[in-house]
């Protein structure tokens, strides 16, 4: 957020003497953060209450008693169905991405304990490809749900998307009623699925399996929603209202049960699934 | 380009008008001049529909004069009862349906519509439905499945509405919510592309048993123009997204998204609505015979399998 402008000059000298990844600046307050202070914190500022981007296996790691204990189909790859290119080619995309950050696609998925309690868990990772769901997010969903009706687990998908993956075409679209026609099968298992909602959540993935949780929630602050802050103001041509399409905004709106920070997102999970299961 | 020569095209209907005219009025028989007329134009017109580029034929599905739902409801349908409102808010008229009989039964029709003129579009949203369009959809088709009747719909939007009001009714869980009403549906469902199948607010009412494509109809994740403006960074580079979005008819038949193209005349749905209805109709009478002979149990469990299949990956 541009407006808060912290003198971050004052720390550069010191930062370089420093190992890398040391400091961060949030996002929230612009305070400048001690990281293993931060981590300790579940990465939410001190100060202010944001919470910091957090790849999936430290999601995991937050709701998971010992973290994923078996992680599944992690050698799914995309395809490039349509042969994708604009000004970058859609395989070079998913190389860059698969180096940066690793190469299990826009989510990671597998098998845990909450306070003892087997779950089956899938964590979307958005430094993939904006977290966007291409083909190899839907099938590792649909391979999951399958799971946790094959052993009668509870699911639970921890979202981060900017919706579908375009370079993907008609089949990043497909996955929205293929993922839905997964969850529709949990439902009549009678098995709960457990929605969490970070930042952001938007597009196809909103539009799919993010609102369909038995139980919905979210973590302060986040964006949610099913068009664009951007798409929306060019097409009404006005300016959106404070706090439009954050959790708490879907909150007073009846979208979400509840905005729950994440240090308490565990226990509380941990509750719902004891009135669920 | 292609679409250029359609004034030419207009020239040679309006001189074939004039012909039936003259030889019913002055009693002379002009049949064979008018055979020829109709027999060249059909020729051109063939050519120039195989000529479309992927971005013609995202103009033919959004012309303004292309058969919409209600136009295929009149055509195809008797007995047509339309049923308004979400029973939450409001009735959104983006989205219509209602019961019909089609072939000798009562089935449930939905579909986008799009208005003629502007004071009908401005009322219909140019077709762009809110929340409560596709809650109206839910309760439509759960209505059927009470009583065992098929759903078609007639699918025919630029996308669900962004708008402010949209995002605070729920227009993702709107969207979701039919996906998973659909995916468990417990009687046919059959969707027929008649021009934009415009990414989720297409989808909150196309998954189906079968699903249908006209020739010109096309089908996206996104539109031309927004993949462009973000992938290319410019609109003007909506042609090439066309291209590589791979969204006609055609693509998506390859793609195996699709079961069946049905055929438009060779100048494009709107300039024989009635041949293109007839061939909707017996497109659509042919896959419901088909589905009707499932029990509901082998239904879902069909539909389920096909969307479980769809994508494309590869393990390793
Ligand atoms: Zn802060």
């Amino acid at each position: 957020m541009s407006w808060f402008k912290k003198p971050k000059q004052k720390i550069t000298s010191q930062k370089r003497e420093l190992p890398p990844d040391v400091w961060e600046k949030c996002d929230g307050c612009g305070e400048i953060l001690y990281s293993g202070r931060l981590a300790e914190n579940d990465h939410v500022c001190p100060t202010c209450g944001h919470h910091f981007r957090i790849d999936a296996l430290t999601y995991a790691g937050l709701l998971l008693d010992e973290g994923f204990e078996e992680e599944f189909d992690t050698g799914l790859r995309s395809a490039d169905p349509l042969g994708f290119v604009d000004s970058k080619s859609y395989r070079d995309r998913i190389e860059a991405a698969s180096e940066e950050v690793g190469p299990e696609d826009a989510i990671r998925t597998g098998s845990g304990r909450v306070d003892g309690r087997q779950v089956k868990l899938g964590a979307m990772e958005f430094r993939f490809i904006g977290g966007s769901m291409g083909s190899v997010v839907g099938e590792k969903i649909r391979r999951l749900a399958e799971r946790a009706v094959d052993e009668r687990d509870p699911l639970i998908i921890v979202s981060a998307s900017g919706g579908a993956r375009m370079q993907e075409g008609i089949y990043s679209l497909m996955q929205m009623a293929k993922t839905s026609a997964a969850l529709d099968r949990v439902a009549d298992a009678g098995l709960p699925f457990l929605s969490i909602l970070t930042h952001p959540t938007t597009g196809g993935v909103t539009a799919s399996y993010a609102m369909l949780g038995d139980v919905i929630l979210a973590e302060p602050g986040a964006l949610i929603g099913f068009a664009g802050p951007r798409v929306i103001r060019e097409t009404i041509r006005q300016d959106l209202p404070e706090g439009f399409q954050r959790s708490e905004f879907l909150l007073e709106h009846g979208m979400v049960d509840q905005i729950v920070p994440r240090g308490e997102l565990k226990e509380r999970v941990s509750v719902l699934l004891g009135h669920m299961c | 380009m292609a679409l250029e020569r359609s004034e030419k095209f207009e020239k040679m209907r309006e001189r074939l008008t004039e012909l039936k005219e003259l030889s019913s009025r002055e009693g002379i028989d002009m049949s064979e001049q008018i055979e020829r007329l109709e027999d060249q134009l059909d020729a051109e017109q063939a050519d120039a529909v195989a000529e479309l580029s992927r971005y013609d034929r995202v103009k033919l599905a959004r012309h303004q004069e292309r058969p919409f739902t209600l136009d295929y409801i009149e055509r195809l349908c008797d007995d047509w009862v339309e049923l308004h409102g979400d029973r939450h808010y409001r009735d959104d008229p983006s989205i219509v349906g209602g019961w019909a009989s089609f072939g000798g039964r009562s089935v449930m029709v939905i579909g986008h519509q799009k208005g003629r003129d502007m004071k009908e579009n401005l009322a219909r949203n140019f077709g762009s439905p809110h929340p409560e369009g596709y809650r109206k959809a839910e309760r439509l088709m759960k209505l059927a499945e009470k009583f065992g009747r098929p759903v078609l719909t007639f699918v025919d939007t630029q996308g669900a509405y962004p708008g402010i009001g949209a995002e605070e009714r729920g227009q993702a869980e709107a969207i979701a919510r039919n996906l998973l009403v659909m995916a468990g549906l417990r009687t046919p469902i059959i969707a027929c592309v008649i021009g934009e199948g415009g990414s989720g607010g297409a989808l909150g009412i196309a998954v189906a048993d079968r699903v249908l494509m006209l020739e010109n109809a096309i089908y996206s994740v996104i539109s031309p123009e927004g993949c462009a403006a973000i992938l290319w960074r410019s609109r003007d580079q909506a042609e090439q997204a066309a291209e590589a979005l791979k969204l006609t008819a055609q693509d998506l038949l390859e793609l195996e998204v699709i079961d069946e193209i049905v055929p438009e005349p060779p100048g494009g749905a709107h300039t024989r609505p009635a041949e293109t209805a007839r061939a909707v109709g017996e497109a659509l009478e042919r896959h419901l015979a088909e589905l009707e002979a499932l029990e509901p149990d082998e239904l879902v469990r069909l539909r389920r399998e096909k969307y479980f299949q769809m994508g494309a990956w590869e393990e390793a």
